[in-house]
């Protein structure tokens, strides 16, 4: 979580700088005021949340209640259910995390009524969770390409999609946030023991 | 609508409450005053305006949507109206966690003509499922 907090902090401007062709230029901005909440509401727990179910579920809750945009509850839901379906297990294993994730993207994919090809994170979350079987850094280049590929894509959902063929040409800015956090997720797991 | 309950009316106890969710603080209060206004005539159900964010943004705010619900439950349930979006998603987001009033349900229905046709049910003393089913008939109105 930290690791995605830093990769938000460091990227925000960028993402924003992506919302503004085709969003209302505040992605960057919501994420890093979600995150920089998800990062206090952590070092606020004491004590400490008992494993990664309990953190992800802590950080979904607070994404849905500070964002202030739709990568709110969308980003929420995904963590939420992601830790969810983790329980308080004390440690999970990779395939639980991926099975755990698999779930998450299900739900998002609910709540949003979006599916791959719209032009939304889905694009990148969609493919990058289907290559976590293989690594986290395939899971992050997976998503980077998913990321990419959305820069030919009419958006079908949120304000973009109001926009018809003149989003075309521009990437996605939660498709590349999700890869984003995906990324982190990779440099995450390379740094552990 | 069949047999609204006129006598149960106003009193708040026992009505739908309805809550407005905009983007804008400003859309989410002057749709709550329209609607109130037209349904007036008689005691009018508890309405409160969930706009904008916390520090006076564009957006949606999670906490002000709850704390609009539970103003507004009297016990009968609670209609939110919403216009875009993330209000769309944080109040789904909302529900499927159970953070809002039981009884709470996401109408299905344009913002303006369906908060009043909402408020306008509401005041007459229907239930929740009228006052929802009040609310989407409002998309059939064709303006030309």
């Amino acid at each position: 979580m930290v690791a995605a907090a830093a990769a938000v902090e460091r990227e925000a401007q960028w993402l924003t700088e992506l919302d503004s062709p085709i969003g209302d230029a505040d992605h960057g901005s919501n994420l890093l005021r979600g995150f920089t909440a998800v990062r206090a509401a952590l070092d606020a727990q004491d004590p400490a949340p008992a494993g990664p179910g309990a953190v992800l579920q802590l950080a979904g809750r607070t994404l849905i209640s500070t964002v202030g945009g739709a990568s709110g509850p969308l980003y929420g839901t995904l963590l939420r259910r992601t830790g969810k379906e983790l329980g308080d297990a004390a440690e999970v294993s990779d395939e639980e995390l991926r099975a755990a994730l698999d779930a998450g993207v299900a739900a998002v994919a609910g709540l949003g009524g979006a599916a791959p090809g719209d032009k939304t994170m889905l694009d990148a979350l969609v493919p990058g969770v289907a290559a976590l079987g293989t690594s986290y850094r395939a899971a992050a280049d997976a998503a980077e390409a998913g990321a990419r590929a959305t820069v030919p894509l009419q958006a079908r959902k949120g304000r973009a999609s109001y926009l018809g063929e003149r989003s075309v040409g521009h990437q996605d800015p939660g498709a590349t946030s999700s890869a984003l956090l995906l990324g982190a997720l990779a440099d995450a797991a390379d740094g552990a023991p | 609508m069949t047999g609204p309950r006129r006598a149960e009316a106003g009193t708040g106890a026992g009505q739908v409450g309805i809550v407005l969710v905009s983007h804008s603080a400003a859309v989410a209060e002057s749709v709550a005053e329209l609607a109130r206004g037209l349904a007036a005539g008689g005691p009018v159900v508890p309405v409160a305006a969930a706009g904008g964010t916390p520090d006076g943004g564009l957006g949606t705010s999670a906490e002000r949507i709850a704390a609009a619900a539970r103003e507004v439950d009297r016990g009968a349930g609670v209609a939110l109206l919403v216009d875009l979006g993330s209000a769309v998603l944080t109040v789904r987001a909302l529900l499927e966690d159970d953070e809002l009033p039981s009884g709470s349900r996401l109408v299905d229905a344009p913002f303006v003509e369906g908060a009043v046709a909402a408020v306008v049910a509401a005041s007459a003393g229907a239930p929740l499922a009228e006052v929802e089913s009040a609310a989407a008939e409002a998309y059939g109105y064709r303006k030309s």
